[in-house]
């Protein structure tokens, strides 16, 4: 390795990736599947009715995990494409892709979930409130990142483009997130860490059980995903001929 | 709701029902369901579709051409 010309080490860091990110999957997919079965089950079987919201509290048990990963995923994905944008790292910016379609969906899934919530609890589809809107503009920021990147042909132009975009659109992140209390919001708070909402252990179990799934689930499929996306960007790329895949 | 506790049948006709429920539940877990495996499925498309692309094809002399370049490599 030592007396190759340096611009290698960049032809090295997804090949050196590749194969460790493929051991790693089972070790994320496999959790990821028994920890949904586990939080399904203690959400419906073990968790108590709510005594204000009755059964269709348990919406929540996959509507706040979806809405978490949403916007980590964001803040993930703006990370990677800030670091693929500023030291011309590939594998980063590759990563930034395969994010992006997982946190585009679980943010979708926290909206649709959200509206199936609010429709018995407060009697409407949808409000455009604080929480609400700056969660939609999320999906859009998700939508934007996602078109942005397959609209131009040159990957590494893409990327760039792409990684601006998700700079930008990171301030959403903690609009989102301190909406609640910034504004007068028909969205409840922080139910976690709140004090004054009182919550069954087994519904912050089965809740964060969720959690844990969701994250896991969503390792599981970046790393898949970004493999292929490897696969896809790199066939020139000798190292790929030979390994075995 | 009345009563519960009954036989094992009854226990799960109140279940689905989800109080009433029932439609934003089961319509919640549904979709969330049928995206995360839909995301699963586009997936193992994927890797098909690669797979197809990156194996030798002796079908015509232009992939052959490249398969024996491969081996060359």
């Amino acid at each position: 390795m030592s007396n190759r010309r340096i611009n290698w080490y960049k032809y090295a860091a997804p090949a050196n990736f590749y194969p460790l990110a493929g051991k790693m999957i089972p070790f994320f997919a496999v959790p990821a599947a028994i920890l949904f079965i586990i939080g399904i089950y203690v959400g419906f079987f073990v968790a108590p009715t709510d005594f204000q919201q009755g059964e269709s509290y348990r919406i929540l048990f996959i509507h706040v995990p979806a809405a978490w990963m949403g916007m980590f995923l964001y803040v993930m994905l703006a990370i990677y494409a800030g670091i693929g944008w500023a030291f011309n790292a590939r594998l980063a910016s590759m990563m930034a892709q395969a994010i992006s379609t997982t946190g585009a969906i679980f943010t979708f899934i926290s909206l649709v979930t959200g509206s199936l919530w609010g429709r018995p609890a407060w009697g409407v589809w949808w409000v455009w409130d604080a929480r609400l809107t700056s969660t939609l503009i999320l999906m859009f920021l998700y939508i934007g990142f996602i078109s942005l990147q397959s609209s131009i042909d040159d990957v590494r132009r893409a990327d760039r483009a792409g990684a601006v975009l998700a700079l930008v659109g990171v301030i959403n992140v903690p609009i989102i997130y301190f909406s609640v209390q910034w504004w007068n919001s028909l969205h409840q708070g922080a139910t976690i860490t709140a004090k004054s909402f009182k919550m069954a252990p087994s519904m912050l179990a089965a809740m964060l059980i969720m959690l844990a799934a969701c994250w896991i689930y969503s390792i599981a499929v970046v790393l898949v995903r970004v493999r292929y996306i490897i696969r896809e960007r790199e066939q020139e790329a000798p190292w790929l001929a030979e390994a075995a895949v | 709701m009345a009563g519960g506790g009954g036989s094992l049948t009854m226990d799960w006709s109140k279940f689905f029902s989800m109080g009433g429920y029932a439609l934003y539940v089961w319509g919640s877990y549904g979709i969330s369901f049928v995206l995360l495996a839909g995301e699963v499925l586009m997936l193992l498309k994927r890797k098909r579709n690669l797979k197809r692309r990156e194996s030798p094809q002796p079908a015509t002399s232009e992939t052959r051409l490249n398969t024996s370049l491969q081996g060359i490599q």
